[in-house]
């Protein structure tokens, strides 16, 4: 599904001393089965943004066109919106409520009104996904699962809807980097598996550097920079002005190229800067 | 629909009402209770609009702003003055089937309902120009005399600051866990009374969790800094009367005295 925002703006307790402008002015087009890595400082907006993708949020102004049709249109049914992009909050653990993971797996498509055993397929499904065994976890309590389980548990109730948009604000955050790793590359999994449009959240360069398609990059409520991740990395500068940096791995290449070692540009993982500068090296060496 | 409750939220403007000693403020608004229940008749009411309404042009504060704080309560207002005008006996002056509109029950309703609007309105100007640490500061101070007799007045105070500090981080929690709900396509809008109450449990359940959490992790923080209650504590800011705060006393004991002056002569 493709996503087009055209002049959002969105504006949090309007004629009131706390009055804050969130978004100014957006302007955006994500394409169909686009992976998107939307950053940005604490406040810079991203959160507002994503809560407007399925209309939790009303804008100011503006219009957000989602397949062809305008949601900012007060005819439109907001369930059929929600049913097509899934959003997962931050520390989606913290919305679990049900007696068991099953039956919380299950409250998404529950609303959405399905037959007994397609829910019992989607939760299935669901757990598949985010690697929890079916089995042995659906009659447990949420609450007695580790942190990165649970926050797989939240993260299954919402692709147990089936969304064609998946939006997650954060999921990587308070995790340690075992648990950050297996949710970044269930993402990942995902997205190859299912070509959905997929929109990750984060503040981190690190975490979306390898992952995504392109970046846009959030600062004070509008879109600083967008673009491929070489591209953006190439804005180091700007990047860092806006306290974001990029990865340590982009910083090296660029120190090795001021040093005159001139390796491949679009480096974005050790691994690959490993193989690259051991090629310089051998070269080095034949010369 | 949350944001609409503007009753006990503070609204800094900097203004000299702002400045006052809070035992001053909270004395003050009990006083002004005090004197809306010694006016018997509308001449009473004039001094204490005209006293409120300078209260608020002195506070800065938008009128419209205390306005939109009575929106919560008008069902209330409303059903006081629904009552007294038809439940008071006296001269008919028009009937609806079984009710009768009686012009004592007119003046009966109209007078509780400005007693009420007055209420709250002088009670709201108090939350709305003192921040919750400084209330609970005053609130404190005022309770210590008690201490004599058993009443845990810091224990008390501090139960109430920890109260008003979590209002807006629940709020904003609800806030969350509601919109995560409804993005899992839950609907808290329509249905029937019993729909909607099993619809709360997808918001409530997690709400308490984290309600639980919240205090076991402050409890634990306060813990780890040696909290031990209010013996031998000290504060940053000492509370101290000044002219301004006489002043103001002054002003509202002479509006008691011309309301008590109006009700005996």
């Amino acid at each position: 599904m493709s996503i087009k925002i055209e002049n959002l703006t969105h504006i949090y307790n309007p004629k009131s001393p706390f009055e804050t402008k969130a978004l100014d002015n957006i302007n955006l087009e994500i394409k169909d089965g686009e992976f998107i890595g939307l950053i940005g400082h604490t406040g810079s907006g991203k959160s507002t943004l994503t809560q407007h993708l399925n209309g939790l949020l009303k804008a100011t102004s503006g219009k957000i066109i989602i397949n062809g049709l305008d949601i900012t249109n007060p005819k439109i049914k907001l369930v059929e919106v929600r049913k097509k992009v899934g959003l997962v909050f931050q520390y989606p653990e913290h919305q679990l409520f049900e007696e068991t993971i099953y039956k919380d797996i299950a409250f998404g498509p529950k609303n959405l009104g399905l037959s007994q055993e397609e829910i019992e397929e989607r939760v299935k499904e669901a757990m598949a996904l985010v690697n929890l065994p079916y089995d042995t976890l659906k009659d447990r309590s949420p609450f007695e699962l580790s942190g990165g389980q649970r926050r797989r548990a939240a993260i299954a109730g919402v692709l147990a809807m089936k969304p064609e948009v998946l939006i997650l604000d954060e999921p990587t955050a308070g995790l340690d980097p075992r648990g950050r790793d297996e949710i970044l590359d269930q993402i990942k999994l995902l997205h190859e598996k299912f070509r959905s449009t997929v929109i990750l959240v984060s503040h981190s360069m690190e975490d979306i550097a390898k992952l995504v398609d392109r970046i846009i990059v959030m600062h004070q409520g509008q879109v600083a920079l967008t673009g491929e991740p070489t591209e953006i990395f190439k804005h180091a500068e700007k990047l860092e002005s806006i306290g974001l940096g990029v990865p340590e791995i982009t910083k090296l290449i660029n120190k090795l190229n001021e040093l005159g070692i001139h390796l491949k540009e679009d480096i974005l993982t050790v691994d690959e800067a490993k193989e690259e500068i051991i090629k310089w090296i051998r070269g080095n060496e034949n010369a | 629909m949350l944001k609409d409750i503007t009753i006990g939220q503070h609204y800094p403007t900097g203004s000299i009402i702002h400045k006052l000693d809070p035992r001053t403020k909270i004395v003050a608004t009990f006083l002004l209770i005090v004197s809306l229940f010694i006016v018997t008749n509308f001449t009473g009411y004039i001094y204490v609009i005209a006293f409120i309404a300078s209260a608020i042009a002195v506070s800065k504060i938008p009128f419209k702003y205390m306005i939109k704080g009575l929106k919560p309560l008008l069902v209330i207002i409303l059903v006081t003055f629904f009552i007294n005008v038809f439940m008071t006996t006296g001269e008919i002056i028009l009937s609806l089937g079984p009710l009768n509109v009686t012009k004592e029950g007119l003046y009966q309703a109209v007078f509780m309902a400005t007693r009420l609007i007055l209420l709250i309105i002088g009670t709201s100007l108090l939350t709305l120009t003192t921040s919750p640490i400084m209330l609970t500061d005053g609130i404190e101070h005022l309770l210590n005399p008690f201490k004599k007799i058993g009443i845990p007045a810091h224990e008390l105070a501090m139960m109430m600051t920890i109260a008003l500090r979590f209002i807006p981080t629940l709020l904003e929690e609800t806030d969350k866990i509601m919109k995560a709900q409804i993005a899992r396509g839950a609907d808290f809008e329509s249905g029937n009374i019993i729909n909607r109450a099993k619809s709360l449990v997808p918001l409530l359940v997690p709400l308490f969790i984290s309600a639980f959490r919240r205090a076991d992790e402050l409890a634990m923080a306060m813990e780890a800094r040696c909290y031990r209650g209010g013996d031998n504590r000290t504060r940053m800011k000492q509370l101290k009367m000044e002219k301004r705060d006489v002043v103001s006393l002054g002003i509202i004991g002479l509006l008691i005295g011309i309301l008590i002056y109006i009700r005996v002569g």
